[in-house]
């Protein structure tokens, strides 16, 4: 049963990813994106992190995905010609994809694979990641919030109407 | 019956192949940043798949940190595609070359 949902999912992942890629419309590019994270979603769980998926869900397609959506929308990029952009370089970045993917299945077959322990419920809970968080990582935790907040402000100041434009920009005005 | 953890990490890698040749392929700045999301999102599955594995939160916590890291980062990116966009135009990697020597 398990294989069968992680089987399903992967090929959703994969699948609905492809599409990110290779789509010419951002505004599709991106509602396949929130398939993809919806999917590796249910593989957190299913991995014994439900607060991650949970976070995920609400982080990347209830907060990120919304704003990629709204720019999209403010830029009016519908399309794009061709996705990609000439024939060479596609050949290039493709065979680089591959050449990552290759190297990092090296390295995983390299690395001894050691039998998985028994899924505990100390894992799932919610209490250990607790203790952790707040105790041996607070500093981190911290400092990502001051993180977060100086990228608003920077977000804020940059995306602003400079005072003197150079040219009239009256026509992106909302 | 379980499904090996390598599965997981397989998978991993060829979403983050995927998202590799999207962001070095594509033109649009924005489909960039969505290939760059999807790679950012193979290493957290990675990372949740270790710490299965070895049965600790560390993995989940780092998982933590990346996604409001990305959430900065997008936010980040954005603001400036829309301070490029106001500039040129467009927001084709091809025709911003103002910091090409």
């Amino acid at each position: 049963m398990e294989t069968l949902i992680f089987l399903l999912f992967a090929l959703l992942a994969v699948g609905s990813s492809l599409v990110v890629v290779v789509h010419k419309n951002p505004v599709y590019s991106t509602m396949s994106l929130v398939v993809t994270l919806f999917s590796v979603a249910v593989l957190f769980v299913l991995l014994g992190a439900p607060f991650i998926g949970a976070l995920q869900i609400l982080i990347y397609t209830g907060a990120i995905l919304v704003l990629f959506l709204f720019v999209i929308m403010l830029l009016n990029v519908t399309r794009e010609e061709s996705a990609v952009s000439q024939q060479k370089v596609q050949a290039g970045g493709a065979l680089l994809g591959a050449l990552v993917f290759g190297g990092m299945l090296a390295v995983l077959f390299w690395n001894a694979r050691r039998p998985m322990d028994p899924m505990t419920e100390e894992l799932v809970s919610m209490k250990g990641l607790a203790r952790e968080m707040f105790g041996q990582y607070l500093l981190p935790f911290e400092i990502v919030g001051m993180l977060l907040l100086v990228a608003v402000i920077g977000a804020t100041v940059a995306a602003r109407k400079p005072p003197q434009p150079d040219k009239p920009v009256e026509d992106l005005e909302p | 019956m379980s499904v090996p953890v390598s599965w997981y990490l397989v998978l991993s890698a060829v979403l983050f192949a995927i998202g590799s040749a999207g962001a070095l392929t594509r033109r649009n700045g924005i489909s960039i940043f969505l290939s760059i999301e999807l790679m950012l999102n193979a290493g957290n599955l990675a990372l949740i798949a270790y710490a299965r594995q070895w049965g600790q939160h560390t993995g989940q916590i780092i998982v933590f940190f990346v996604m409001a890291v990305a959430a900065a980062e997008a936010a980040i990116g954005l603001a400036l595609f829309i301070a490029v966009y106001r500039q040129r135009r467009t927001i084709d990697v091809n025709r911003i070359n103002l910091m090409r020597w």
